[in-house]
């Protein structure tokens, strides 16, 4: 296995409370696989991704329990200069808004460059030809010419690419990617997916796409993990979850998103608000607004009750929901 | 179809762009919108989708008055609205309301909801009497589904869907004829979503509404729209029914459009065709001749840079009348991508 | 930046609550609470949805209570109101802890230390230094209070009326106080003042007011373009609202904030800057009482008696200090990014 998380915890200290933002996540990634980190702003999604690159501002944010484990190397208990050295090199993330990431006093090329002169000793000459190759194999147009140019003379579809670079250049066998085409145009985002997919398969890396597109998930996912307030509510191969998902949650997002044959219905609308990070429901967080809750569901945690080999739901009724 | 409600001719805007600090002199202009024609029927709903710097938020600010169009005009119920100031024009905004896209920032958070929503009655107070309004903004917050004794909180004590409801109700409190929606759940969570455009579709029936919906999500444009304009740097590239659009679309760019919406259905991906475009969108600035597509058109030949295509039935349609037969711009329009 | 996964992250969904920004906080907290009815949801109208009672945040909260419910709890702001209200309180009564009259001297006990009753001592002219001390706090709270008043006054309106309107109006605006911003304060002072002959506060007042209106114009132009961006200005234009309604109602609530920090903070520059004219001969003049004078009086005998400067620097070091102080703190109250 290339990533382990085992029962990761995060917590934010805040003026109101400590908010819980992780409450006990286990996931997988192998290499070559693409992991979807489905769930709403607030589910903890980002949160576990930043604790696993050892990038959560910490404080307010603390690790309260759990492991990551990298190849078998435990990372949480790795001491700073060292998690740099696989930060980066083996393990690279690619954010949201290519805009803020990159620096932008910088030319793309002297950032790219640095990639290779800090991390493999190269000469500036030689890193400046790697940044140009780079931007080559994401596809920029007129590589050698742009490589001179700051972050905002480049298009969103541009800087996204330019991002996937950096992260890619050092071949991680490991990429996060946090939201990467949310903030782009459904045609450049397109483009930008079928690039991400395609240096994956080439570079077999092991890939953990974070969103809330359920579009997205379906066109590039292995597998799916669905996260509810910190906690992962169904894990499924990702046929499976669309063909029948076994949390209510799950399929409460299948349901509400229009379809062709909902027109003039009204959509299906998970009733009620995320809950609060402060206050998480007790039981299952999810019974307030579940159509299936009883009262089982107020009292007891439900654990990830394992459906099949490759499937888990954390719901006291995850046969009813398989069966619709 | 009903009589039209709002009718947009030839709707233009540009936005000078200047150099200089006291002496500004015009070096060029971003051509926001430039040539947008379309009629709104009476309790339709027309959805406007593009992708970001098209130009389709520009057209909701002209619609609602909030800027004036540098050529072109807007019809409210025969009437160009455009041209229109003071009193005249105070009366019509009774008439055209706007929902934003940003939750956050359009609700005034020193104000409480009853005050926000109660504003629209302080500006036009012939609308309602004065000791009535508290019942009518309650009553408001009673109809988006919202607890009507919430009137004395602050909007940041409500989640984004709320504040999209609250923004809602503030919109229908002069009992407009026409809203104009901007975007209206993008900001919102997925779950989220389907809640607010349940209560548009609820708000419309109820209340006979116009919706103007303009979105870049597919999937809830088509929900929701009787009929959709595609617009590409400032124009309407290609208009018709949901069904004309979705399913016999004859533009390339809607056909690109439709085929990189990302399909919640695993099943599909194997043996679904993209097209994948390529390049961004070239600058407002400098807008390409002929068809402003065809630097992006997998059709494009020689005659696209010198004709510009017409919003009309392409002539090979016009013989046969189906879904296909709808106004396109395109001089190559087929419902065959390649 | 050698590496892209340490460059600082887009804002975590997570983070957001966590760090508890005000209104990400505040809203997640009132989700909790049976805010939200799905009217004709699936379940049928009106089905309400909650995870119990009311939150914790059921009263109306604003900025400025908000704001308040910070500045009780600072002890930094408590401090420094209470230095500055003793200070107004001497500076309206100063007979109320120093009987005397700070213009009777007796020239025979110059420079003499500390004695019963005159617990500060003497000065170079033999007059005492704790009731000249506190007589002095008038005219430093007035020039401070009156010069950031006509500041604020002056610099928000023409500040705010550039932001609004922009064009013209604003590109004449901001050269003017591009013009003004390369005056040096002192050498204007010195010229300037130096013509005058009136010895009231006034002259200074006038001065520092003319001196000071770019800073919190440019402060106020900032915050109204800011606030003029917000969609709920856009909304209050669609219902068909007046610009006054729309500057008064909506902007300038939304933009007063860091003009009432700037000008917190500047009210103590400004009584420095009082001291600062008097000292080199060109703000109030003797007979006059003021910090400036004394403490410019007594910097030829430092040697001899130093308790003669140190006391008035003192008092003027910590009035500046504190209104600085008080600034800050109300600064940081105001800015919920900080909370």
């Amino acid at each position: 296995m290339l990533l382990e998380v085992r029962d990761l915890r995060v917590e934010f200290r805040t003026r109101d409370g400590i908010a819980h933002a992780v409450n006990g996540v286990t996931y997988a990634v192998d290499a070559g696989e693409t992991l979807a980190v489905l769930g709403e702003s607030g589910s903890g999604k980002s949160v576990t991704a930043q604790a696993v690159m050892g990038i959560l501002d910490m404080p307010p944010g603390r690790i309260t329990g759990g492991r990551v484990l990298f190849r078998g190397t435990e990372l949480l208990t790795l001491k700073e200069d060292e998690r740099r050295r696989i930060r980066g090199a083996a393990m690279a993330m690619i954010f949201q808004d290519a805009l803020s990431a990159l620096n932008p006093v910088l030319t793309v090329g002297d950032q790219l460059g640095e990639m290779f002169t800090v991390h493999r000793g190269m000469s500036r000459r030689d890193a400046r030809a790697k940044a140009v190759e780079l931007m080559d194999r994401v596809r920029i147009p007129a590589a050698a010419q742009r490589v001179r140019d700051y972050p905002h003379q480049f298009s969103g579809g541009m800087r996204q690419r330019i991002m996937i670079a950096m992260a890619l250049a050092l071949e991680p066998a490991l990429v996060i990617a946090d939201e990467p085409t949310t903030a782009l145009d459904v045609t450049v985002q397109a483009q930008v997916m079928d690039l991400l997919a395609e240096l994956q398969h080439e570079y077999r890396m092991g890939l953990i796409l974070i969103t809330h597109d359920l579009g997205v998930v379906a066109d590039v996912a292995d597998r799916i993990a669905v996260m509810y307030a910190g906690r992962i509510v169904e894990s499924a191969p990702v046929h499976d979850l669309y063909k029948a998902p076994a949390h209510p949650y799950t399929r409460g997002l299948l349901d509400s998103i229009p379809r062709l044959d909902r027109k003039g219905r009204e959509l299906y609308a998970i009733k009620g608000l995320p809950p609060s990070l402060l206050r998480i429901p007790s039981g299952c967080a999810f019974h307030p607004r579940c159509p299936m809750a009883r009262d089982v569901c107020r009292t007891d945690v439900p654990p990830l009750y394992e459906v099949n080999e490759q499937r888990g739901s954390a719901c006291h009724f995850w046969r009813e929901c398989l069966d619709g | 179809m009903a009589e039209p409600i709002l009718e947009v001719c030839g709707l233009v805007k540009h936005y000078p762009l200047t150099r200089g600090v006291l002496f500004k002199k015009q070096v060029g202009s971003v051509k926001a919108v430039d040539g947008v024609d379309f009629t709104l029927a009476a309790g339709e709903t027309l959805g406007i989708v593009g992708e970001s710097g098209c130009g389709k938020s520009t057209v909701a600010r002209l619609l609602c008055n909030l800027e004036r169009p540098t050529a072109g005009e807007i019809r409210y119920r025969g009437e160009d609205i455009t041209k229109l100031s003071g009193r005249a024009l105070k009366a019509v905004r009774r008439n055209i309301q706007m929902v934003f896209q940003d939750p956050y920032t359009s609700l005034n958070p020193r104000m409480t909801v009853g005050d926000i929503i109660g504003e629209p009655y302080e500006i036009h107070p012939e609308a309602a009497p004065k000791g009535d309004r508290r019942r009518r903004v309650q009553e408001l917050l009673d109809v988006v589904g919202l607890n009507p004794e919430y009137v004395n909180r602050y909007p940041h004590q409500f989640s984004g869907g709320q504040r999209q409801r609250i923004g809602i109700a503030r919109g229908l409190a002069l009992r407009p004829e026409i809203i104009v929606a901007d975007e209206p759940v993008s900001a919102l969570d997925v779950s989220v979503q389907a809640q607010v455009i349940n209560l548009m579709e609820r708000l419309q029936r109820e209340f006979e509404l116009s919706y103007v919906f303009i979105a870049h999500d597919l999937s809830i444009v088509r929900h929701i729209s009787d009929r959709v304009g595609v617009m590409y740097l400032g124009r309407i590239v290609e208009t018709g029914t949901d069904e004309q659009i979705y399913e016999y679309a004859t533009h390339p760019y809607t056909q690109a459009l439709l085929s990189a919406v990302p399909v919640p259905d695993p099943e599909a991906r194997e043996h679904r065709r993209r097209i994948i475009l390529t390049g961004d969108v070239p600058s407002p600035t400098n807008i390409p001749s002929g068809c402003r597509f065809r630097t992006r058109c997998f059709k494009a030949r020689e005659r696209c840079a010198l004709e510009v295509p017409a919003l009309e039935v392409p002539p090979v349609f016009r013989c046969t009348p189906g879904p296909a037969a709808h106004d396109s711009a395109c001089l190559f329009a087929s419902t065959e991508p390649v | 930046m050698p590496e892209p996964p340490q460059e600082p992250p887009h804002e975590p969904e997570g983070a957001v609550a966590g760090t508890g920004m005000g209104g990400g906080m505040d809203l997640a907290a009132s989700e909790a609470t049976a805010l939200e009815r799905t009217p004709h949801g699936p379940d049928g109208p009106g089905g309400t949805v909650g995870t119990g009672g009311p939150g914790p945040q059921d009263r109306p909260r604003s900025l400025w209570s908000d704001a308040w419910r910070d500045l009780r709890r600072n002890p930094v702001f408590l401090l420094s109101a209470l230095v500055i209200c003793f200070l107004i309180l001497i500076a309206i009564r100063p007979s109320l802890i120093a009987p005397g009259n700070p213009l009777q001297c007796d020239l025979a006990r110059a420079q003499d230390g500390p004695r019963p009753g005159h617990p500060f001592g003497y000065d170079g002219q033999g007059c005492d230094v704790y009731t000249r001390t506190v007589h002095g706090a008038r005219a430093s709270v007035t020039v401070g209070v009156c010069a950031t008043l006509g500041v604020a006054v002056l610099g928000s309106v023409l500040g705010a009326l550039a932001g609004f309107f922009g064009g013209v109006w604003d590109s004449v605006l901001s050269r003017i106080t591009d013009i003004f911003f390369a005056i040096p304060v002192v050498l204007g002072g010195l010229v300037l003042l130096s013509v005058v002959t009136s010895n009231t506060v006034w002259p200074v007042v006038g001065f520092i007011v003319l001196l000071g209106w770019p800073q919190l114009s440019r402060i106020a132009r900032g915050s109204v373009i800011t606030a003029k961006q917000h969609d709920y200005v856009q909304a209050a234009r669609a219902l068909g609202a007046s610009n006054t309604r729309i500057l008064l109602r909506h902007i300038a609530p939304n933009a007063v904030a860091p003009v009432i920090v700037v000008a917190t903070i500047a009210l103590g520059t400004y009584i420095a800057l009082e001291a600062t004219l008097s000292y080199l001969g060109v703000g109030l003049k003797p007979p006059s009482v003021s910090w400036g004078i004394d403490i410019s009086a007594a910097s030829p005998y430092i040697r001899n008696a130093p308790h003669a400067l140190l006391w008035p620097a003192g008092a003027l070091a910590i009035t500046v200090l504190a209104f600085i102080m008080l600034g800050d703190a109300v600064r940081d109250a105001l800015d919920p990014k900080l909370r």
